[in-house]
């Protein structure tokens, strides 16, 4: 199990770094001498990553000024100057205690089709995995299914989970889960919840409903809000985790679907700009699939050279 | 609103531009860069973006806008072209086969909305007074047939699954199915998949094989970054795409991969989906949307919307209220139900030209909302509802007492409804010559 984990992580690991290593090397190789037209391959290459403008620019200063205090003038040192940068920003935020013995309460939130109830059961399979017990909580009463689409993955795994019928008050739902929880004592309980966009203030307002009714009743658990993020999506995740985490207060992010060709480039600014830390990546439709995000690792993966 | 961001930022270039008798390269130029720049953080993939500055740099700076006497305008009908260009020139249909049922196969990556889309597909082919049969082939992702098995419910659909076959078989199976029982289309609803897995993109090609399509549509999230074109043409390579249908264009998505999908695989955009309810598709209008984008509204969508869903004589009586100012609350209730049956408030607004992004923030009514409203206006006094004027504070206790709300939305609401007084007055002026009045040329 382990090793298919870390044999899969490699292979779409891989795949991200070849996508933004490819035209570096290109570009280191081509230019040799560091010039304005390096600096501008450079930039295409970060915004092409879902890196974004602003976050681009931010990097390419701090870069250009490392070259200045360095007085380099070879291509070939940028990558590991821009490893060490991309490093910083990414360390800049750390992520709440999440294996303690501490009972938690987990309310995975996010927009439609990211990925929420697949990471669930990841996130289940995890704590079943550490010997902690777990507990489902299905407050997606609105997407048609739903409802069954966590209770099958409940069973699978071999946890208990708390329903209400389709059409049901999320709030109410919500208020049955903490409350079991707590009475069964259970280590891990996790709330799902339906997908909905951050533009509509109805649905968002639902959830700070949910996140209140969960919060006043929590005994003596953390709440920890994780905030699901499709690695595919382009600035607007940026958007996305601004808004859940002005509605909710955001505490992590699992970053999923990190398996394509995406670059994920988009988490630099939800750190740099948001100081959101980035806690997992999706990366495979197993529930074995979910991996502690390490900035480090994260870096090297997209600018490292190749090993193999 | 979708694009909204980019609409802002492209207005506010333009504004400038706008203003100018005379228009040297470098104005172009510093416009142009401006321009670029909306486009990228909009995630319009690098190179269309590239491309797409170039040809209006060429035009731009031609003859054809140096001698006009409004240069700016000329630029912006340019941009506004070639946008329009860049997204596919005009509205393309879904084929119809001459041998019925005609198979249209949804293909797309997890989470872009396939099952919903397959839903709503269904829910606008039955509208037109089609047959549609639903085939849940997604046999991969839990209670996926279920889904859709509830959506057809709700769109009164048969929906057809065989569960425990594999994807082929269903398929197949649904197709036939479909000629058993008369139905003349066959929307297919497929797992999502990644564009680099082997295994299940093959899945997808002997499906292709299997019931020969008419129509193989790409389900893209509206939202995608700068990978939208990589998913996309991987798709159309192993697939051979017929087109795309683009999802949840009500997010706040600056909607870079819609502009750069169809650039990059040439394969037109048919359809767009909004929102959660099942009548959220509409077939996709490049021009209109070119103009959404430069704040020029899209009066002709929002007409027809209103055609489609507002009673003629009914039309023609409020406008004569309106220029009579003789509008009443009783009418605001009225007209608050009509607009809604033609979808969301801020959607409907962003169609009108002249309103600005930032103006429908926050605008958002649903159902609840509505029959707060409606208990709100029942509780006045039919003197109330035509003399607004006459509600003072004693009497708005009372009303927020009757409809079991608060004063401050009975405040609310009279504020609401002096605004759409006002606003409803200028439409009114403007519609007395024609459509409403373009904010350029």
């Amino acid at each position: 199990m382990a090793e298919g984990l870390v044999a899969r992580l490699k292979t779409s690991l891989d795949k991200t770094r070849r996508k933004l290593l490819a035209p570096l090397e290109e570009a280191v190789r081509f230019h040799k001498k560091i010039s304005p037209e390096f600096y501008e391959e450079l930039e295409e290459i970060l915004i092409t990553s879902d890196v974004g403008y602003a976050t681009t620019m931010l990097l390419m200063e701090k870069l250009k000024a490392k070259v200045r205090a360095e007085k380099a003038e070879d291509t070939a040192v940028v990558q590991s100057y821009l490893h060490s940068i991309i490093m910083q920003v990414l360390s800049a935020a750390s992520p709440p205690e999440l294996d303690g013995a501490e009972p938690l309460a987990l309310l995975v939130v996010g927009v439609n089709g990211v990925g929420k109830t697949t990471s669930i059961a990841k996130l289940t399979e995890y704590y079943r995995e550490q010997g902690k017990s777990g507990l489902l909580v299905a407050g997606d009463t609105f997407r048609a299914a739903a409802i069954e689409q966590l209770g099958i993955w409940a069973e699978r795994i071999g946890v208990g989970l708390i329903s209400h019928q389709a059409g049901a008050d999320p709030g109410a739902v919500a208020f049955d889960g903490i409350s079991a929880a707590n009475a069964r004592k259970v280590d891990v309980v996790i709330f799902d919840t339906a997908g909905r966009l951050h533009t509509k203030v109805n649905l968002m307002t639902e959830l700070k409903k949910v996140h209140r009714v969960i919060s006043q009743n929590l005994g003596a658990r953390k709440l920890v809000n994780l905030l699901v993020l499709d690695a595919t999506t382009g600035q607007n995740a940026l958007e996305q985790a601004r808004v859940f985490h002005e509605a909710i207060g955001v505490d992590g992010i699992i970053l999923t679907k990190i398996d394509g060709t995406a670059k994920g480039g988009i988490v630099l600014p939800i750190v740099a700009e948001l100081g959101l830390p980035i806690i997992w990546l999706g990366i495979g439709e197993q529930t074995g699939d979910l991996r502690r995000f390490d900035p480090q690792e994260f870096a090297t993966a997209l600018l490292a050279e190749d090993d193999d | 609103m979708v694009f909204s961001a980019l609409s802002e930022k492209l207005q506010e270039t333009f504004r400038r531009l706008r203003g100018k008798g005379k228009l040297g390269e470098k104005d172009v130029d510093e416009a142009l860069r401006e321009v670029k720049l909306a486009l990228l953080e909009a995630d319009v993939n690098f190179r269309v973006v590239r491309n797409f500055i170039n040809r209006v740099r060429e035009r731009a700076i031609g003859q054809e806008v140096m001698d006009s006497l409004t240069p700016g305008q000329m630029v912006i009908k340019i941009v506004h072209q070639e946008l329009t260009k860049m997204m596919g020139e005009k509205a393309e249909k879904l084929k119809s086969s001459d041998r019925p049922p005609t198979v249209y196969l949804l293909a797309g990556l997890q989470g872009a909305g396939k099952t919903t889309t397959a839903g709503k597909l269904g829910g606008l082919l039955k509208n037109q007074g089609r047959r549609p049969l639903l085939v849940a082939a997604d046999v991969y992702r839990p209670a996926a047939v279920k889904q859709l098995e509830v959506l057809g419910q709700q769109l009164d659909l048969p929906v057809y699954s065989d569960s425990g076959r594999d994807p082929v078989t269903i398929a197949t199976g649904g197709v036939e199915k479909a000629r058993q029982t008369q139905r003349d289309v066959v929307i297919i609803d497929t797992a999502g998949r990644l564009h680099v897995d082997a295994e299940l993109m093959g899945e997808l090609a002997a499906i292709k094989e299997a019931v020969e399509p008419e129509e193989i549509l790409l389900v893209v999230d509206a939202m995608t970054g700068q990978d939208a074109v990589n998913v996309a043409r991987n798709f159309h390579e192993q697939l051979t795409l017929t087109g795309l249908i683009l999802t949840k264009l009500d997010s706040d998505t600056r909607g870079g991969a819609a502009l750069s999908i169809r650039e990059v695989t040439g394969c037109p955009i048919k359809l767009i989906g909004s929102g959660e309810k099942l009548d959220g598709i509409e077939v996709f209008h490049p021009e209109r949307l070119a103009s959404r984008i430069l704040g020029m509204g899209d009066v002709l969508t929002l007409i027809e919307k209103a055609e489609a869903n507002v009673e003629a004589e009914q039309a023609k009586a409020l406008f004569k209220k309106i220029q009579k100012d003789e509008f009443t609350l009783e009418d605001f209730l009225d007209q608050m139900r009509q607009v809604q049956k033609m979808g969301p408030l801020d959607q409907i607004l962003g169609m009108l030209p002249g309103i600005k992004p930032k103006q429908l923030q926050g605008l958002e009514f649903n159902e609840k909302s509505m029959k707060h409203l409606e208990a709100l206006i029942q509780s006045m006094t039919p003197e109330e509802r035509r003399t607004p004027q006459i509600i003072n504070a004693s009497r708005r206790r009372r009303i927020a007492k009757g409809a079991g709300r608060s004063v401050q939305e009975v405040n609310r609401l009279l504020s609401q409804f002096e605004q759409s007084k006002k606003m409803m007055k200028q439409l009114g002026k403007a519609g007395k010559g024609g459509l409403p009045k373009l904010p350029f040329w």
